[in-house]
């Protein structure tokens, strides 16, 4: 390989390549099961099938069964609009829409979603069509580095949907009527998407036009 | 995480005798806790049986003029379940002020039972933690325990359960049904299942080993006025200092349970008795033999505190 060649290469096709690297180390190794004296046999790599589509594309995969919806999307199918936080279900940049509702899919495994209708952030529209979220999170300047945005988009249409659908808060002040499209309901609803450069004033406000308009 | 071997069940039957087939197995509904204390290798399953497809999501009207919620019901659906929402407010409450809406639409009825103490020591593996690896003592004890147990804790853990939904459940007197790996079914009163630390601070619960929860069910309506307060230190997607919940009757009479102070909801029906005579003497009887940290007394004033707001609230 010639050093300019090297040079050239994207740090996320690094990423990818180290990360091929030690895959093809592990599947080197065996699926049986090993475990020491007494205690329960403890799996060294089980891969394990999984259909599923993602933003209408159907998909057919085998995965290690420790991979999850986020690690899939982002390592497997190269879809890297949907970003890792913390990987542990509190900041939400890790948002997707599963089957029209919103969840993390740090905390969710692949194989959990057999037959499943997945959307991401590049599902939602593109840039020559953006969905009316996108479009309005730009004019409002929703964000100011942009790593949680695609979680807060994500997490903003599953709300507006949740919120149609006539289902509670815990800000909601009549349990059984019908929940206001406000701005407290945003704010409660929005607590699992966190945004460290505080663009939470204008995330409010992007919403704010597109409840008014559906 | 460590590596595991995964299968898809098909039955409760089915997906109880697996466990039993398999030693260090666990059940996977929506994973939001497990995933998490596996990545953490808190939770080290050799293999997952995973039970979100079995159809244990309905909620079903039972003979008894009450309600039958699946295992499986998620958190959202029972909480916006306009039947709950009409008759068992409490439940709504409680559900809607737990964890976030990403939490919510995935976690299940039977797991949000299940859910671990966020005790940080537990969390943290360079700790030592009986709850975690029994026998290795408690780093929660003596260190930093504002967020901990007051009552029922033992000189071996303090930890309490962090929930909210089990805090409404055990007012108003739910009942747990499983079913094992021989395919027997039982119904455990939620005031029977979860336990104190005692000197197994590591065994969260009654549940028998391999043991399926298949459905949570809810006696007929109390009717009265239905209220759950959270105390915490930020307005939303936070746990619990201390909760409250109360089901208030025209008459004064009624039921309180409270969330946060315990290794399990905390309810007293010798308590609940002197509901008309005010928050301190129901307090004072609820509470009674507190133990608490220098960290964490705040928490017996605070739910005298809470209880009053939320009676003054109840009388309206």
């Amino acid at each position: 390989m010639k050093e300019s060649k090297k040079l050239n290469i994207t740090r996320r096709e690094m990423i990818l390549g180290t990360a091929a690297a030690v895959t093809v180390t592990l599947t080197s190794g065996t699926i049986d099961q090993v475990g020491d004296l007494g205690a329960p046999a403890e799996p060294r790599l089980v891969n394990h099938g999984v259909n599923f589509s993602v933003n209408g594309k159907k998909h057919e995969l085998m995965l290690d069964t420790r991979t999850t919806l986020l690690d899939t999307l982002r390592e497997h199918l190269n879809l890297t609009g949907t970003k890792k936080g913390c990987d542990h279900g509190q900041c939400g940049a890790c948002t997707v829409l599963v089957n029209g509702r919103r969840i993390n899919s740090c905390l969710s495994l692949a194989l959990q979603h057999e037959g499943d209708s997945i959307t991401t952030i590049e599902g939602l529209g593109t840039p020559k069509n953006l969905h009316p979220m996108q479009a309005a999170f730009i004019k409002h300047d929703g964000y100011q580095c942009g790593y949680c945005t695609p979680g807060q988009i994500c997490s903003a249409v599953g709300v507006l949907n949740e919120i149609k659908s006539g289902i509670p808060s815990h800000v909601s002040q009549d349990l059984t009527g019908q929940p206001e499209m406000s701005n407290m309901e945003f704010r409660e609803r929005m607590s699992g998407n966190i945004c460290r450069c505080g663009a939470y004033s204008n995330i409010a406000e992007a919403f704010a036009e597109v409840a008014a308009k559906s | 995480m460590k590596a595991f071997t995964y299968e898809r069940a098909h039955s409760p039957a089915e997906a109880a005798a697996a466990a039993m087939r398999v030693p260090g197995s666990k059940f996977l509904a929506g994973g939001t806790n497990l995933l998490d204390l596996m990545k953490l290798q808190i939770e080290t399953p050799v293999h997952l049986i995973d039970i979100s497809k079995l159809g244990l999501n309905k909620i079903e009207p039972t003979s008894q003029g009450g309600l039958r919620i699946g295992a499986l019901v998620s958190n959202t659906d029972l909480a916006a379940d306009l039947g709950v929402r009409r008759d068992y407010g409490l439940l709504s409450r409680a559900l809607l002020a737990g964890a976030s809406g990403q939490l919510r639409n995935k976690a299940t009825t039977a797991g949000n039972l299940l859910q671990r103490t966020r005790c940080p020591y537990f969390y943290d593996t360079n700790q030592p933690c009986n709850k975690r690896v029994p026998g290795s003592g408690c780093a929660a004890i003596g260190g930093y325990s504002r967020l901990l147990a007051v009552i029922g804790s033992s000189e071996h853990c303090i930890a309490t359960y962090p929930g909210d939904m089990a805090v409404a459940m055990m007012a108003l007197d739910a009942q747990i049904e499983t079913i094992n790996a021989k395919g027997k079914a039982r119904s455990i009163p939620i005031a029977d299942f979860y336990r104190l630390p005692g000197d197994t601070p590591h065994i969260d619960t009654n549940l028998a080993k391999n043991e399926l929860i298949t459905a949570v069910t809810l006696p007929a309506p109390l009717g009265g006025v239905h209220i759950y307060h959270k105390v915490r230190d930020r307005a939303s997607y936070a746990f619990a200092l201390v909760s409250v919940g109360l089901i208030l009757q025209k008459d004064g009479t009624g039921r309180v349970a409270v969330g946060g102070v315990a290794a399990k909801p905390w309810r007293r029906t010798e308590a609940e008795r002197l509901l008309p005579d005010g928050a301190k003497k129901v307090t004072a009887k609820l509470m009674a033999g507190a133990k608490p940290t220098k960290e964490n007394e705040f928490k017996l004033a605070l739910v005298e505190r809470t209880l009053e707001s939320v009676l003054k609230e109840g009388k309206g």
